[in-house]
């Protein structure tokens, strides 16, 4: 009888390493934070680009409605595919866009604006980048949605805006 | 001419200020990034990393050191923004309690059966 | 069933002839002849066709090594042996042909990785496979045994071999590995308690177990049950080896091309197989016949269970650390990480115990003995151990609470079995290995506390002090080689009396473009000096890491010493 118990008892547990191993070939191995515990502390000084100048991110969010924080910078290939979609939305429903250029130099991160157009309502700099990790972020191109009010945000991309992300964004704008 | 010999005891001095001051913090910084996990690498430590993410992480746990900060408190910090993954020694919670204890009772576990198979006498 | 073994074999040998005609395509015309043969292993097929070739060589072998024993059990085992073959060779034709033909035939293939393309890594996998496969064989061959109810100690010594085969080339396997990562992967480290490291160590552990196990069944002919449990699971983790590395479910440094609809196929073959073995347990296990004899508790057999029951705690840690995550993630959908510091954790303070009856257990004898037999040598073997520990402690600072009572025990280990090798009736293969595990422990302890390293960016022609000593970076030279381009580092290392020149590599591979860097280390008996360096952003800047990594060379002879006395007992008729 006990012998029978041992028996069904592993078969079980060989069973549920089987299924569980299964599903977890499903899972991807790319990994991003769940949104809800990411609430971050925009209370960070930072200095303005093409100014020198220091304000806290905080002072740049507005009361009301959303602001969309996109990290970019000249040297990143992304950065140019998606600046098209940044101008659209800037456009479109004149959103308050704040850049953070990251470990970029003054004067390459001028002529990308001059050559591509400046969607950013205000732009600060992140010379060695702590203020993205600040954000929680990984790296550029990288953009976050947050609601002023509640200083949450609402959607956040990692990697460059593209089509299917820009009806996200205009949609929840709306 | 003159001016590149006060470039150069900049840098000197630079680097001998910089050996000088730091070499406490720097091993407390290594301490940490050795158990962090580099995000948008393979398998990497950030203190093995010589990425992006991983250099101004490098710096940040630099910053917040410099600021008082405690080793508890930077692992909090990162855990709040990037989650459990990023720390390589997870914590005992009600998620990992098994993890920490099953090895332990497996232990205990075999050692009864060894002591009930072998006699005393 | 020698006939269809020999088919497959010759099968596996033309296929394998193939593959490489396939490789040249795949590979660059540019690769050295060396690493074009071993890019027939270094992708996802041709490893595959490389884990069938030994497999029908291993059955091969098995087929001749067995001649005189019970046909029945020869037919048994071969017969399980085929069910693995077939389900590779299934698992080949389906999922990852390696005679799949790409059309148009592309003019350049994409190489291979270049941080494959090194001696020590193109060896690494067959050898390792070795050892992977003879677990195979073990496997086969205990549920044939049991089936036909001959296990006993001719059993016992006729799978011996068997186990010592797979396990010394597990352990160099294993070796190779990790010198490899050290030099190679360019931070310095040699265990990183990575993933596919892991999956690795722990058929490793088990087989050690085995090989205890297998000891005392040859000897005495207990412990049947228990040996055919350990033969199973061995060869299981062989397999979770294979599926956990290829399916890419694990996170990892080695990245493989990964495949999920291979992973669900050896996942699902892993568990027909257990569910073959464990269900072929339960129904045969009456025909294992219980000895009668009892089992002392000052006895070898006690000791060896003891020795058993730590490997497997060794093996649960590791098992658990690795596969912990991916079960959390499905059940509760949260990503943690396991580090070193887990294991270190778990394993450092067990090691304590387990190097204390490593000292003492081989010397017990068979049977009984009796209880007060610790003599004033050991006593006194352990005073010293604790003095030259305390002094050792004090001289260096070390603050670390678990590294007194590990050193004391390893001491004490290594100066018991350099005592017993003057001894008589000795069992020269097993203190072989267990002086070699105690240097193992002892140089992997020192190398842990003494390591010093530096790290900083420079610019050439910059100087760095470090403790007593400058860095020098003189200069950098480029040099264009057959598929690469290499920028190579001088840097004086000087101290009080001497200097010691190093220069590391940085490589730039065109096909594919990929960039790499080596490390110089120069090592003497003392210690290596490492020193890598990397290009960073800020022009002109170099990233110089610099690390002195006391006793490194005796990490590596040590597994030598470890493996040599596997090969040594080997050889012996009667051990």
């Amino acid at each position: 009888m006990s012998k029978n118990i041992k028996l069904i008892s592993i078969v079980l547990f060989a069973l549920f390493s089987f299924f569980i191993l299964l599903k977890g070939l499903d899972k991807s191995n790319t990994y991003s934070p769940s949104i809800d515990k990411s609430k971050i502390d925009f209370n960070f000084k930072s200095k303005y680009l093409f100014s020198e100048k220091e304000v806290f991110l905080n002072e740049l969010l507005k009361n009301e409605g959303m602001t969309l924080i996109n990290i970019w910078a000249s040297w990143c290939l992304p950065c140019k595919d998606e600046h098209a979609y940044l101008l659209k939305l800037k456009s479109l429903n004149n959103l308050n866009i704040i850049g953070i250029n990251y470990k970029d130099n003054e004067k390459n991160a001028k002529k990308f604006l001059s050559e591509l157009g400046n969607p950013y309502t205000n732009i600060i700099t992140d010379p060695n980048g702590i203020n993205s990790i600040e954000l929680g972020a990984f790296g550029v191109p990288e953009t976050y949605l947050i609601e002023n009010k509640s200083k949450l945000i609402i959607k956040k991309f990692i990697g460059p805006i593209d089509d299917k992300s820009f009806t996200q964004l205009t949609k929840i704008i709306q | 001419m003159n001016k590149m010999k006060i470039l150069l005891k900049l840098i000197i001095i630079f680097l001998l200020f910089q050996n000088f001051s730091s070499a406490e913090t720097s091993q407390k910084v290594d301490k940490i990034s050795k158990n962090l996990r580099c995000l948008i690498c393979q398998g990497q430590s950030v203190y093995d990393s010589q990425s992006d993410f991983a250099l101004s992480m490098k710096i940040l746990i630099q910053n917040k050191i410099d600021e008082g900060k405690n080793d508890e408190q930077i692992y909090d910090f990162l855990k709040n923004k990037y989650g459990e993954w990023i720390v390589y020694d997870p914590e005992i919670n009600k998620n990992t309690f098994l993890l920490w204890v099953l090895p332990l009772i497996l232990f205990v576990f075999g050692g009864i059966l060894i002591f009930r198979k072998v006699s005393i006498k | 069933m020698v006939i269809i073994s020999f088919l497959t074999l010759i099968y596996a040998f033309v296929t394998s002839d193939f593959s490489n005609e396939t490789v040249y395509n795949n590979s660059h015309t540019a690769k050295p002849l060396f690493y074009k043969i071993s890019g027939t292993w270094g992708n996802h097929e041709g490893s595959l066709l490389l884990w069938l070739l030994v497999l029908t060589i291993f059955l091969f072998l098995f087929v001749i090594d067995s001649k005189n024993l019970s046909q029945r059990y020869r037919t048994l085992t071969l017969f399980f042996q085929e069910i693995i073959i077939l389900g590779f060779l299934l698992f080949i034709l389906f999922t990852s042909n390696p005679f799949s033909n790409i059309f148009p035939v592309p003019i350049e293939g994409t190489g291979l990785n270049p941080i494959l393309q090194d001696p020590a890594l193109a060896i690494h996998p067959p050898i390792l496979y070795l050892g992977y496969v003879g677990t195979s064989i073990i496997f086969s061959s205990a549920l044939g045994a049991i089936i036909s109810g001959s296990i006993n100690k001719s059993w016992a010594s006729h799978i011996k071999r068997w186990v010592l085969i797979s396990w010394v080339f597990l352990s160099i396997g294993i070796l190779l590995g990790s010198i490899w990562a050290y030099y190679e992967l360019g931070w310095g480290g040699f265990w990183f308690w990575d993933p596919v490291e892991n999956v690795s160590l722990m058929p490793w552990l088990c087989l050690t177990a085995l090989l205890h196990t297998v000891f005392t069944l040859e000897k005495r002919g207990t412990f049947q049950s228990w040996a055919i449990i350990l033969s199973i699971t061995t060869f299981s983790l062989s397999m979770s080896g294979t599926f956990l590395v290829r399916s890419g479910i694990l996170n990892s440094i080695h990245t493989f091309a990964n495949d999920p609809s291979r992973g669900v196929f050896i996942l699902c073959f892993l568990f027909v197989l257990i569910f073959i073995s464990i269900f072929i347990y339960f129904f045969y296990q009456k025909t294992i016949t219980v000895d009668p004899t009892k089992t002392f508790l000052m006895s070898k057999e006690t000791a060896v269970l003891i020795n058993n029951l730590f490997m497997m705690f060794f093996l649960s840690v590791v098992l658990i650390g690795t596969v912990y995550p991916i079960f959390l993630e499905v059940i509760n959908n949260e990503k943690i990480s396991i580090g070193p510091p887990f294991y270190h954790k778990l394993i450092i303070p067990f090691l304590i115990p387990f190097l204390f009856f490593m000292a003492i257990g081989p010397n017990i004898k068979w049977i009984k003995d009796k209880m007060v037999k610790i003599n004033l040598k050991d006593i006194f073997i352990f005073v010293i151990s604790i003095v030259i520990s305390y002094i050792f402690v004090n001289k260096f600072g070390v603050s670390y609470l678990l590294s007194l009572p590990l050193f004391i025990l390893s001491l004490f280990l290594f100066f018991v079995t350099i005592r017993d090798f003057f001894g008589k009736n000795i069992n020269i293969s097993q203190k072989i290995s267990h002086f070699g595990f105690s240097l193992l422990i002892l140089s992997i302890l020192l190398n842990g506390v003494l390591a010093k390293e530096h790290s900083s960016n420079m610019r050439v022609g910059d100087e760095i002090k470090f403790l007593n000593k400058i860095i020098q970076f003189q200069n950098i030279e480029v040099i264009k080689k057959q598929n690469y381009q290499t920028l190579i580092g001088k840097f004086n290392i000087v101290d009080e009396n001497n200097s010691l020149s190093l220069k590391p590599e940085i490589r730039i591979y065109d096909q594919p473009q990929t960039i790499t860097s080596e490390a110089d280390i120069s090592s003497t008996i003392f210690a290596d000096n490492f020193l890598v360096f990397n290009i960073i952003k800020n022009d002109g800047f170099y990233n110089v890491r610099y690390q002195i990594k006391p006793f490194m060379i005796w990490i590596w002879i040590s597994v030598l010493l470890i493996s040599l006395g596997g090969i040594l007992s080997l050889k012996k008729k009667n051990v």
